[in-house]
């Protein structure tokens, strides 16, 4: 299963080894890990994606807390949090399908930051999921390039009642 | 008052009350060599710089203080990693000092560069790059206290030449506090209250202690529980001595090379408290059957070791001497008036009569037989003496037959498993110990990789005692292809090597030999009552192999035995 981790750490050099170190060590995945300071300049926010199962994750976890440098760690997929990501993706579009492009755009409220006779440069933000689902209706038109952030994410001030 | 980054780390090392350091000077660092020779500090000048962090984990083992080391840059840094990798597998608490290329080279390639906090990140518990003297004082005092703290381990200090020559106005912090460090050392009282129900109602229940007992001086507390509530214990390898080999609860060492009675006791049990281990492979075989009816409870501060490999039924983590305190008046609180001895006597008896049937025997021959070595020295040593070993079958002879009856007597490379431990480590433990009888068990392999500091041992005066086991093979490695490989003994006949008592003596050691079975008591005795280092090369049969065995990745209960065994 996937997993959010947010991640306080130390914002001091080689911290980003340490925690990446410790993934490819222990041989455990990362789907994104997204990183910058906090509004503390000494703590940064890593946001991390990784899958596994409960006993993994829980080692994950565990393992991250134990790095001298890591201060809090937050699995979110276990509260209600809100996630975002941001993807820029280059499709080709010329003449003849345009408008389909630009339809996907609309529906998913994209933006389009850049636009040549080739192609067209969108702009989008939303879930994974979300994400997930314009890429596979654009992938048909010819992906050129693609940047994304990473997910980066935070727990919803108020919580369901258990 | 000002200060050199130098001056600093000498004063930090005294106001932690260190009395002894192991090194080996370079460019990096010959600053501060220059100021220790002005210092109140012992320095140990070792041959290899792996062996000053092995000495300085073997000094850590015995005296249960925090080791420390210093090593210059580059290659000295790279020499130590093994070292540093030992005592971060095996939890020891250690300070390694390193010496790195002034800030404005780092990065260049400069020479005796590597990047060493980049390479000792993943041995390590926690490393430093200082990048400014000003934080030195801090640095120093948080390297301390994250070695001894918690689960122990090394932690390394990098000093660039400009910090150790550049000068400060050195303040100490009053205390170390870390945000994002805070081990709990206190148990869950309801946990342990839910383990004292889980150990009364147990029927067939069984101690595993591993080396965790041994960094938390938890033996009188886990003895105290044990005698109390009748019930039996077994062991890791970095368990030993953590009960005494000669107790009456005593089942012996499990794992790969187990007694059969201490495997069979975690197989058959209902119930294993485990304490300070990790459920190393070595100890459990194969994890799906590793005991199939037991409810374990799992006691270890650090909680990356629970639920790791085991899955366990109560968690706590816990300093484990804390734990095992508190677990023993709960017991007696709630359960002071059971009758113990009785309601386990099926039980013990049981395991006693398996380790009658199934003892760790062998068959005596022409030839000196290794565990008749081993029982002699237990036998002349009446078990008191300080163990070290180096790696493979004469370890693992070692930790079945000398009964180590006290803790911190029976230091080696458990996690790790690094040939050339020994002979350093004596260093260290004999350091720690002056007056009391430290003994090397060394294989010829092993011995050879770390050799060189019988110079060391001599220029130290060091009363060291080092037992070859010699086969004229990588032993343990051969039992394999033996086993496995269908003797297909593919580069481990070692059978050119030097004559170890010419070696010995040309060191300024004394040297001597046994090769038949009469000769072996005697040389042993005179060696230890020598007053100064002595190696004995002892020849053994060479195909001899340890045994009882549980091949890799097995379960515990599909074990080989030798003839002599069944």
């Amino acid at each position: 299963m996937r997993h959010v981790l947010s991640v306080l750490v130390e914002n001091e050099p080689g911290v980003l080894s340490r925690v990446s170190g410790l993934f490819s060590g222990r041989g455990f995945n990362v789907e994104s890990l997204n990183v910058a300071s906090t509004l503390d300049p000494e703590i940064s926010r890593m946001t991390i994606t990784t899958v596994g199962d409960d006993f993994i994750v829980e080692q994950i976890i565990k393992q991250l807390r134990k790095l001298v440098t890591v201060i809090k760690v937050v699995d979110l997929t276990s509260l209600s949090a809100v996630e975002r990501e941001m993807l820029m993706i280059k499709v080709s579009a010329d003449d003849s399908h345009r408008d389909e492009v630009m339809r996907i755009v609309d529906i998913f409220r994209c933006k389009v930051v850049d636009v040549s006779p080739a192609d067209i440069t969108i702009e989008a933000t939303g879930t994974y999921e979300k994400l997930q689902a314009m890429l596979s209706l654009l992938a048909k038109f010819g992906v050129r390039d693609m940047a994304r952030t990473g997910v980066v994410a935070m727990r919803r001030s108020m919580q369901p009642q258990v | 008052m000002e200060l050199t980054g130098a001056g600093i780390l000498l004063e930090g090392l005294k106001r932690e009350g260190v009395e002894i350091i192991f090194g080996y000077p370079g460019g990096a660092i010959i600053d501060i060599y220059d100021e220790l020779s002005r210092a109140d500090l012992k320095h140990i000048l070792v041959r290899h710089e792996q062996s000053a962090v092995h000495a300085a984990d073997g000094y850590a083992r015995a005296s249960g203080k925090v080791g420390v080391c210093l090593v210059t840059s580059g290659p000295g840094v790279t020499n130590a990693v093994t070292g540093i990798a030992t005592a971060n597998a095996d939890s020891i608490p250690l300070v390694v000092i390193t010496g790195q290329v002034s800030s404005h080279l780092i990065g260049n390639d400069a020479f005796q560069e590597v990047d060493t906090v980049g390479i000792t990140r993943p041995c390590t518990k926690h490393n430093y790059l200082v990048r400014d003297i000003s934080s030195l004082p801090a640095i120093i005092s948080q390297a301390f206290y994250l070695a001894r703290s918690g689960r122990p381990g090394p932690v390394l200090v990098d000093l660039p030449k400009n910090v150790i020559v550049g000068k400060t106005d050195c303040v100490w912090p009053e205390s170390v506090q870390m945000r994002s460090y805070n081990p709990n050392y206190i148990p869950n009282v309801s946990q342990l209250r839910k383990v004292a129900d889980l150990l009364a109602k147990a029927e067939k229940p069984v101690f595993l202690i591993g080396g965790g007992v041994i960094l938390s001086n938890a033996y009188a507390e886990l003895t105290q529980l044990a005698e109390l509530t009748s019930t039996p214990v077994v062991s890791t390898l970095m368990g030993l001595g953590g009960y005494p080999g000669n107790g009456r609860l005593w089942k012996g060492m499990a794992g790969m090379h187990g007694e059969f009675a201490a495997n069979k006791a975690l197989t058959e049990a209902d119930f294993i408290l485990a304490v300070g281990t990790r459920f190393s492979d070595r100890t459990t075989g194969r994890l799906d059957t590793f005991a199939p009816d037991a409810e374990i409870v799992h006691i270890d501060i650090d909680p990356t070791s629970i639920r790791k490999n085991v899955q366990v039924d109560v968690p706590l983590v816990a300093d484990c001497r804390l734990a095992l305190k508190e677990l023993s008046v709960i017991v007696r609180e709630r359960y002071g008036d059971r009758d113990w001895t009785g309601t386990r006597l099926s039980w013990n008896e049981f395991l006693e009569r398996t380790r009658r049937d199934c003892p760790l025997r062998y068959a005596r021959t022409e030839e000196i037989k290794p565990q008749q070595v081993m029982e002699c020295i237990n036998r002349l040593t009446g078990g008191e003496a300080i163990l070290t070993t180096e790696v493979g079958q004469h370890q693992m002879w070692a930790a079945q037959f000398f009964h180590c009856t006290r803790p911190r007597a029976f230091i080696t490379s458990g996690g790790l498993g690094a040939m050339g431990y020994g002979l350093p480590a004596a260093i260290g433990a004999q350091l720690a110990s002056p007056g009391k009888l430290v003994i090397d068990i060394a294989g010829d392999g092993s011995i050879q990789m770390n050799i060189h500091e019988l110079a060391t041992v001599v220029q130290n005066r060091l009363p060291i005692k080092i037992i070859i086991f010699n086969n004229r093979y990588l032993g343990m490695v051969r039992q394999w292809q033996e086993l496995f490989y269908a003797k297909n003994y593919s580069c481990t006949d070692m059978s050119a090597q030097p004559d170890f008592v010419k070696l010995a003596e040309a060191y300024g050691v004394e040297g001597y030999r046994a090769s038949r079975p009469e000769e072996l008591e005697a040389t042993l005795d005179r060696a230890f009552k020598s007053s100064g280092p002595v190696l004995v090369d002892v020849n053994i049969r060479r195909e001899e192999n340890v045994m009882p065995m549980v091949p890799s990745g097995a379960s515990l209960d599909k074990v080989l035995l030798a003839e002599e065994q069944i």
